[in-house]
């Protein structure tokens, strides 16, 4: 418990993901089995260590501080673990040894709710501050470090020297404490066997397009297929078993059961995760509202029911297809789409591309269907590969919307641009008034950058925190990929994906858009 | 006569009617006392400043022999009288333990004692005396961290976490954000303690007031200005010490692979750490913590407790709840800032 607390207090301070990868490397090659198991299991968020409520712990603070002090606290720090954390009454002198992570668990995990409470002061008693905070964050299923679950992958990976592809494939078969995994990864054991699991099979991705690398023009080497504009997830059926993982292998399964309920037949396949009205296909702001929820009630599922559109099979009834090509693989696909008799789960139709041309025309076409984000083009002959093989799959993306806008406020990055205003929000002319439309943080060269932040520090005007206010004088191309209606902001939109294009020194900053224009760049059959 | 007759905030600050003196004002003014030199205590401009000598000696350093018309320099204890002499106040100075040159004043008039902490603290300070427990009928008590979430860890600890720090990452630049004035020597004398006996490099802004503590005597060891170093990517692995606003600001921008580091009770609070960027936290205080502050109160034992500057609620019930008669006193103008924590 002493390391994870010191790891977990590491980890809230270090801005870089290089710096977080060295301090869990070294935490694993330090720490025994199972602590340090459990430990990538709260990191990565794996397991739901609810072992008490934040009220339990409220309680139990309330028994031992005086509620105006612990109110008047809790004003300042602004945050319950550590809160009480800092408040719990030292225990002095205690020479009661810390328990393990392992130990922790298994109490927690037999604890009652009517035991919970003194167990958990017991412990609270026995640790300092720091360790109090790690605790406490650990029992309420919320530690916030800043490390993603993909992160974590990559981390186990760079500490086994094995590809990141290896561990994504083993995750979902394996289970916390992960022995087996970790013994695997330092060579003492051989890979888990993970056959009778549901698991995740890495994913094969695209590169960007750049024309002359397909032309001349062969129609009869590709296959051109929409690129829709979901998210991109694989489907595993296996006996009565079904999953759905998002391409970096996060298990979604729980956000979806709409989609689990339409689909059987054991296969592996790879789609776009859509909302979809029978088998029309709504644009990316209504899966959103999926996206969010963790467990969808009724309703929701009613009125944003998910659907799949099938690219790619990786196995069928057990039998791994991916040495095989696309063409062949298509036709297994086709057969197993025809078997699933439901509207929500469609094939990605092929598109006709007789020429160059017709091939040109297509992209911009792409550009006027809301549910698409582009073109995608593979070979006939690819096998499915993970990871990003070269000539084999390209994405061409539809040309970007774009507004003049006004730089309004300026914050300070993280990382190599903590000393950089680097984060810039923008907004779009209401009249007199300037709306806040969206934020940036990339677009702009590393020279460029440099010019933004000397303008903001000499053109600030106010100061909030860390955030600046700038002179309205200045207005940026802003390139982005849709607009959506919004409740959440002032201006009524968000943007997805903006950049800075082009940054306009020479504009005054009253020739920069209206609202008015970017809320017509909203597609007409979101604005009902 | 209750200490409430004579004594009143002012619009430049604490002020004593029958000395014609304040304490600590904020506007320059004929007559002030002046309990310690950071710079939302110490202004320059007044007619006369009556301070300790090593006091008079910082506000000299920071802003010029000029800083007021006269000075007086008076010895710990040592009593000054003021006002009629027929009617007299007694005014004394006693060590407040917060950095070089602090202390308390005391006051006393028609039989009445009142003691103004100005900033302390009671953990050891090799750069001051230690803070002295002066009986008195009011009590006014600084509230900087004033929460019973405030509690600051033995500085050794705190300078051991920086030494691991710097163990682990050998090849990165550990930049110190210190206040210029205490904060910055106590951290150096903290490394040399704990048996670091590098250079330790210095932003310009820290370098007049460290030559002023070595003047005094005050041990510092090889302290070298960043400026002086032609090839600023041989810092790497060294500790640099700069004023927190440095810290992630164009200065910086020229160290090699920073990690960041800042000393400042405010540190405790981890999203305020957070918020500044900082990796690693150094809980390193000039104030009191909550359980000093009750200590102090109850040691002192005054009849009446008045609290300034800080978080003065919590204090302020606290106190009550102790059983002393306790009021705030709502001064403004002393920083509730990072820099000085």
């Amino acid at each position: 418990m002493q390391a994870f607390s010191e790891l977990l207090e590491q980890l809230y301070y270090t801005s870089s993901h290089n710096a977080k990868a060295a301090l869990i490397i070294d935490y694993l090659k330090r720490t025994p089995d199972p602590d340090r198991g459990w430990a990538i299991a709260a990191i990565a968020g794996s397991l739901r260590f609810e072992f008490f409520k934040r009220n339990t712990v409220k309680q139990l603070i309330l028994e031992r501080v005086d509620s105006t002090l612990f109110d008047l606290s809790y004003d300042y720090v602004g945050e319950m673990s550590e809160t009480v954390a800092h408040l719990w009454p030292e225990q002095s002198a205690t020479e009661v040894p810390l328990p393990t992570l392992g130990e922790l668990v298994e109490k927690f995990s037999r604890a009652t709710r009517k035991t919970v409470p003194e167990l958990l002061a017991h412990y609270l008693s026995s640790m300092n501050s720091a360790q109090r905070w790690a605790l406490i964050k650990l029992g309420t299923s919320g530690l916030r470090v800043g490390v993603s679950a993909r992160s974590i992958k990559q981390i186990l990976a760079r500490y086994g020297n094995k590809s990141v592809e290896d561990i994504e494939r083993l995750w979902h078969g394996v289970e916390p404490p992960y022995t087996d995994l970790l013994g695997w990864l330092e060579g003492k054991a051989d890979m888990p066997d993970i056959s009778d699991q549901i698991t995740f099979s890495p994913v094969m991705l695209s590169h960007p397009l750049t024309l002359n690398e397909v032309l001349p023009w062969d129609n009869s080497k590709w296959q051109v297929e929409h690129k829709y504009d979901g998210i991109r997830v694989q489907l595993v059926v296996k006996r009565d078993e079904k999953a759905l993982f998002s391409r970096n292998a996060d298990d979604i399964s729980h956000s979806f059961p709409d989609l689990l309920e339409e689909v059987s037949a054991d296969a592996v396949i790879d789609g776009e995760l859509l909302v979809m009205h029978g088998s029309d296909v709504a644009p990316f702001n209504d899966l959103q509202q999926r996206l969010n929820k963790k467990k969808p009630n009724k309703i929701l599922m009613q009125t944003h029911p998910a659907g799949l559109i099938a690219y790619d099979i990786l196995s069928l009834n057990g039998q791994s297809l991916v040495d095989k090509p696309l063409s062949e693989r298509r036709q297994y696909l086709i057969d197993w789409v025809d078997k699933q008799h439901s509207a929500r789960i469609q094939i990605s139709e092929t598109l006709e591309t007789p020429s160059e041309a017709a091939l040109k025309s297509l992209h911009e076409l792409a550009s006027e269907n809301l549910a698409v984000e582009g073109l995608m083009l593979k070979r006939i002959d690819s096998a499915y590969v993970p990871g990003r093989p070269k000539g084999q799959w390209y994405k061409w993306k539809r040309d970007p919307k774009i507004v003049d806008a006004v730089m309004m406020y300026a914050q300070r990055g993280h990382g190599k641009r903590s000393s950089y205003y680097s984060d810039f929000t923008f907004g779009a002319w209401q009249g007199d008034q300037l709306l806040p439309i969206g934020k940036a943080y990339s677009g702009f060269t590393d020279e460029e950058l440099k010019k933004l932040d000397n303008w903001v520090r000499r053109n600030s005007i106010g100061r909030f925190g860390p955030v600046r206010e700038v002179k309205k004088e200045l207005v940026v191309e802003v390139a982005f990929d849709a607009v959506h209606p919004s409740t959440r902001h002032k201006s009524g939109v968000a943007m997805r994906f903006p950049r800075i294009n082009r940054i306009r020194w020479d504009k005054p900053a009253r020739e920069a858009d209206t609202l008015e224009t970017v809320v017509d760049l909203i597609e007409p059959k979101e604005k009902e | 006569m209750h200490p409430q007759e004579w004594m009143s905030v002012e619009s430049p600050g604490l002020y004593c009617k029958p000395a014609n003196l304040y304490i600590d004002p904020m506007q320059p003014v004929a007559q002030a006392i002046v309990t310690h030199g950071h710079a939302d205590h110490a202004r320059s401009g007044h007619g006369s400043v009556y301070a300790s000598g090593d006091t008079i000696a910082i506000m000299q350093t920071r802003y010029g022999e000029e800083m007021a018309k006269q000075t007086f320099a008076l010895n710990m204890g040592e009593i000054k009288q003021f006002g009629k002499t027929n009617d007299p106040v007694l005014v004394s100075l006693h060590p407040a333990g917060h950095i070089l040159g602090s202390c308390q004043v005391r006051i006393e008039y028609q039989g009445k004692v009142l003691v103004i902490s100005g900033d302390y603290k009671r953990r050891r300070d090799p750069t001051c005396p230690p803070f002295e427990v002066v009986p008195c009928d009011v009590f006014i008590t600084e509230a900087t961290f004033a929460l019973p979430v405030f509690t600051h860890p033995p500085i050794e600890q705190e300078i051991k976490k920086l030494m691991a720090s710097v163990a682990i990452f050998p090849d990165r630049c550990h930049l110190i954000g210190a206040y210029a004035l205490g904060k910055c020597q106590r951290v150096i004398i903290g490394l040399r303690e704990a048996g670091y006996h590098k250079p330790i490099y210095l932003h310009g802004a820290l370098i007049k007031l460290c030559n002023l503590y070595q003047e005094k005597g005050i041990e510092l060891g090889e302290l070298v200005p960043v400026s002086d170093v032609e090839d600023k990517q041989s810092l790497a692995g060294e500790i640099v010490i700069a004023p927190p606003s440095a810290l992630a600001d164009r200065w910086s921008r020229t160290l090699p692979k920073l990690r960041t580091v800042m000393a400042s009770g405010w540190m405790q609070v981890r999203a305020r750490a957070r918020q500044r960027l900082v990796e690693l936290p150094l809980i390193i205080s000039d104030h009191c913590d909550w359980p000093e502050l009750l200590q102090t109160i109850e040691e002192v034992n005054p009849k009446e407790v008045w609290v300034t500057h800080g978080r003065e609620d919590a204090l302020v019930y606290q106190s009550t709840k102790m059983g002393y008669k306790t009021k705030a006193l709502r001064l403004i103008g002393y920083e509730d800032e990072d820099e000085t924590g």
